[in-house]
């Protein structure tokens, strides 16, 4: 095949938790530059395998760059190179004949290594678990144009709502941070009409859950370069706002209109 | 319809297996109803499943846009968009429910499009001549996704419902004649074991990854399926997939998976190829008369939004006589440069964006300056278990929802019409329809997890586990699992006939042989491993794959995605055959994979009379 690229890779290898972890160094050869960066680790596995040596775990699965299952640290950078894009979706045009690319898992206490590239990012459901929800039991919700939403709050909450929880602002933040995620999920249903009976409490629990697990923001932005859809930090200074209105609000006085 | 009441729901435990759409809905709903849920996931976290990628949108037959929709007219276009094939009591509910399914959603904060007024907007979507799909940006699903997943959340932050995620079904448990309960193995320890209750939900999706390449997750299969099936559940209409026909074409031979492109390109785009086989002239600098818009000409009336099974047809027809486009010449045309003229380069990007970014990150090439390529690729199955009106499958207190069942969308689904009757299912009707099933259980127990009826089963799966560890072949589960998909989609894809298909009832079973053989699965059964978990699944595909075969070959007539090339008109459009193959075929199994018997269901049209589909 013409234009192939033949590359290094450093991946790390780690059989569990609780095993000592170390890098392998591997090589590939005829790589498309059309091929996925998954696809090249697909390459890598099938040779892997007929050497008789166990494939890397790596996750994915739909390689749509939506589920938010795959990620990991390429060359240092959470999903790699470039910009706005998830693991799945960088494609090996972005690297050249002869590069060394070093693969790691993300990297955070709360991100435990299971195996190899694939690490438990469940705390990022019991932030979810303990507010990122409208109690809207099936069936009582009136009519779907009752309440009318002000296309730029319902643009500004779909900005939010974006965010596919692959856990890469908390791989990218030097203190493993969960804010970009939490504040996203936070904002995308303070910023509506239907989620503002629950914005005060959901705002305190979805926090304070989040704090019970992960790091302190310190304002580095780490997280929105790293971030596959680009979620604006606007949402971080949103939600902080939030959370000390909420410590102050006076829930019987909700009803009123101010 | 019998009822339980609210205080002795908490007496009754249900399993529920699978969160995307249906899952996840069903399993909120049942735990805010009070019943005792088990949901289970292999993915690491509900929010992962493949229901998340779909992009175009959701019918509602709410008739906001005055423009002459109503709960008939869905109804009407449905059972005629899936050729006649589908029942017409089960479609008539979804079109019912249709409603309710928006107005849910908004309510949980969905964030549908919407005018400068604050009222939702819709378009219309895939071959329907009313504006009745909701849709939010190209990421419908993963919206409706994160509104049923976070409904779902809540229950189990309230202890409804007990979540397991990482964890895969891999038995069914059948005893005194229903379903008690599953087998699962834990994803990370390897763990098997059984868990019971009075009922099984299965929300388990398609079985599209037959074909290996297609817009599919990875991981999708058909194994939860295809067990109760082996258990006496019939496996109705196996022949019928929709083959979308606007995804992103093969690039080569590592291609993993394929990426749709929401037809929702289609109101937009025109579809086109070169009338020379030589062309090699750059798109800009071909004449429009030496363009061929071959859907437009062919249907005046629909043009590029005829259903998806005649476009993606269509499509195969014109790279077959050569005419294909790309360095492989695997494609055709989706040109938006009319479209950018008249509405202008921020008005696409505005309806498109992010669909126009995922192609550019996949090829490379920029939409905004040359067309797209695309070309069909397996998308969705509407065949499935076969369930009756209150969907349960023949196995009493077994259910099945979504895509996972075979009952509304007959022979082809219209597009938006997924995402309606996944939380159609699980939001609004089997929430009410299994009661109708528990009510009499009141007071019998589930059956005890030592049960030898249960440690049978637990056995039988571990047993099977560590087999495909011992082995020790030469080739790796993703080359049969490639190799399988080539037969698939040359024999029992977009076209169909005798021959190829009794062609594959040869070659599949020999292939089968050589992989029980000769595949190799490194490592062990008790921690992560992926490889292990993929042997069982394409294990269970090659199975499917032939009973697929069968099924195409009885059923000798065309009818919306199934195309049989000896059942067509003069012009060259899907042939019924109403008087033979008015019915669903049900499928039960025999003890091997050649030996099912082929039950059937008659299919009885009411109210929408059987006509040829005509989209001139």
């Amino acid at each position: 095949m013409e234009n192939t690229m033949t590359l290094t890779l450093k991946v790390w290898r780690q059989n569990g938790p609780a095993e000592t972890g170390r890098f392998e160094t591997y090589e590939v050869n005829e790589i498309s530059p059309d091929m996925s960066f998954l696809e090249m680790f697909d390459v890598l596995n099938e040779n892997l395998i007929n050497d008789g040596e166990e494939p890397v775990e790596i996750a994915s699965d739909c390689r749509e760059g939506i589920c938010g299952t795959c990620g990991c640290m390429i060359n240092g950078q959470a999903h790699g190179p470039e910009k706005a894009t998830a693991t799945c979706q960088l494609h090996m045009r972005k690297f050249t004949d002869g590069d060394t690319i070093i693969v790691e898992p993300w990297q955070a206490a709360s991100f435990p290594v299971i195996k190899d590239l694939v690490v438990d990012r469940s705390p990022l459901d019991r932030i979810i678990e303990a507010g990122g929800y409208i109690t809207v039991p099936t069936g009582s919700a009136p009519d779907a144009n009752l309440i009318p939403v002000p296309k730029d709050a319902a643009d500004t909450a779909f900005d939010a709502a974006a965010c596919i929880g692959c856990g890469a602002c908390v791989a990218a933040c030097p203190n493993s941070a969960a804010q970009l995620f939490t504040s996203a999920k936070v904002q995308h249903l303070n910023l509506l009409p239907q989620g503002q009976p629950e914005r005060w409490s959901r705002t305190e629990d979805m926090v304070e859950t989040m704090e019970e697990y992960f790091g302190s923001c310190t304002n580095h932005g780490e997280c929105h370069e790293a971030c596959p859809k680009e979620i604006p930090l606007d949402f971080i200074a949103y939600t902080n706002r939030d959370y000390i209105k909420s410590k102050r609000k006076n829930r019987k006085l909700l009803g009123q209109s101010s | 319809m019998k009822l339980v009441n609210p205080a002795n729901k908490r007496k009754f435990e249900v399993i529920v297996v699978g969160t995307g759409l249906a899952g996840a809905s069903a399993a909120a709903t049942l735990g805010e109803l009070g019943y005792k849920v088990k949901a289970f996931t292999y993915h690491d976290s509900p929010r992962r499943a493949h229901s998340i990628a779909a992009q175009g949108g959701i019918n509602g037959a709410k008739n906001y846009q005055n423009d002459g929709d109503s709960v008939y007219r869905l109804f009407y276009d449905t059972v005629k968009g899936g050729d006649y094939r589908s029942r017409e009591a089960n479609v008539h509910r979804l079109a019912e429910v249709s409603l309710n399914i928006i107005d849910q959603c908004v309510g949980q904060g969905v964030p549908f499009a919407r005018e400068y007024g604050g009222l939702l907007d819709n378009r219309s979507f895939g071959g329907a001549q009313v504006s009745r799909t909701f849709y939010a940006r190209g990421q419908t699903g993963q919206q409706l996704l994160l509104g049923a997943y976070s409904a779902l959340m809540r229950q189990v932050g309230a202890g409804s419902v007990e979540m397991h995620t990482r964890t895969e079904m891999l038995d069914l448990i059948v005893h005194d004649g229903a379903a008690r309960g599953i087998v699962v193995r834990d994803l990370i320890t390897g763990d098997v074991r059984s868990h019971t209750a009075h009922a099984v939900v299965l929300a388990t999706g398609g079985y599209g990854n037959v074909y290996y390449l297609s817009t599919n997750a990875m991981a999708c299969n058909v194994t939860a399926g295809w067990r109760a099936h082996r258990r006496g559940a019939l496996f109705a209409n196996p022949c019928y997939t929709q083959i979308h026909p606007t995804c992103i074409p093969a690039s080569d031979e590592f291609q993993s998976k394929l990426t749709l492109m929401s037809e929702s390109l289609r109101n937009d785009g025109r579809i086109w190829v070169p009338k020379s086989h030589d062309e090699a002239r750059l798109v800009s600098d071909i004449p429009e008369d030496q363009r061929y818009y071959y859907l437009e000409e062919k249907y005046p009336a629909f043009g590029n939004l005829v259903p998806r099974d005649v476009a993606s047809r269509n499509a195969k027809t014109v790279v077959d006589q050569g005419l294909g486009v790309g360095p492989l010449k695997n494609g055709v045309y989706l040109d938006f440069a009319d479209a950018i003229k008249r509405d202008g380069e921020d008005a696409i990007r505005a309806r498109y964006g992010n669909l126009f970014q995922m192609y550019e990150r996949i090829t490379g090439e920029d939409p905004y300056q040359s067309p797209m390529r695309i070309y069909p690729a397996t998308h969705y199955t509407m065949g499935g278990l076969w369930v009756d009106y209150e969907l349960m499958s023949n196995v009493p207190g077994l259910f099945v929802v979504g895509e996972a069942n075979f009952s509304d969308h007959g022979a082809n689904r219209l597009g938006a019409s997924a995402l309606m009757q996944g939380l159609a299912d699980g939001y609004f009707v089997l929430p009410y329809t299994i009661g109708n099933y528990l009510a009499p259980l009141l007071g019998e127990s589930t059956l005890d997890e030592s049960d030898p009826a249960c440690a049978t089963v637990v056995n039988d799966v571990a047993e099977r586990t560590q087999k495909w560890l011992s082995v020790n072949g030469t080739r790796s589960v993703d080359w049969f699992h490639r190799e399988l998909g080539k037969l698939v989609w040359n024999f029992i894809g977009m076209e169909r006939d005798k021959n190829g298909l009794e062609k594959a009832l040869s070659e599949i079973p020999s292939l089968r042989e050589e992989f029980e053989k000769d595949v190799r699965v490194l490592g062990t059964a008790d921690n992560l491993n992926t490889s292990l978990e993929k042997v069982g699944r394409v294990a269970d595909f090659f199975e499917l794959a032939e009973l697929k075969a069968r099924d195409a070959l009885e059923r000798n007539e065309s009818c919306g995605g199934h195309f049989r090339t000896e059942s067509q008109t003069p012009e060259g459009e899907a042939l019924r055959d109403d008087e033979n193959y008015a019915h669903v075929a049900a499928w039960e199994w025999g003890g091997t994979s050649d030996s099912a018997v082929r039950h059937t269901e008659e299919l009885v049209f009411d109210n929408v009379p059987l006509t040829q589909r005509s989209y001139k």
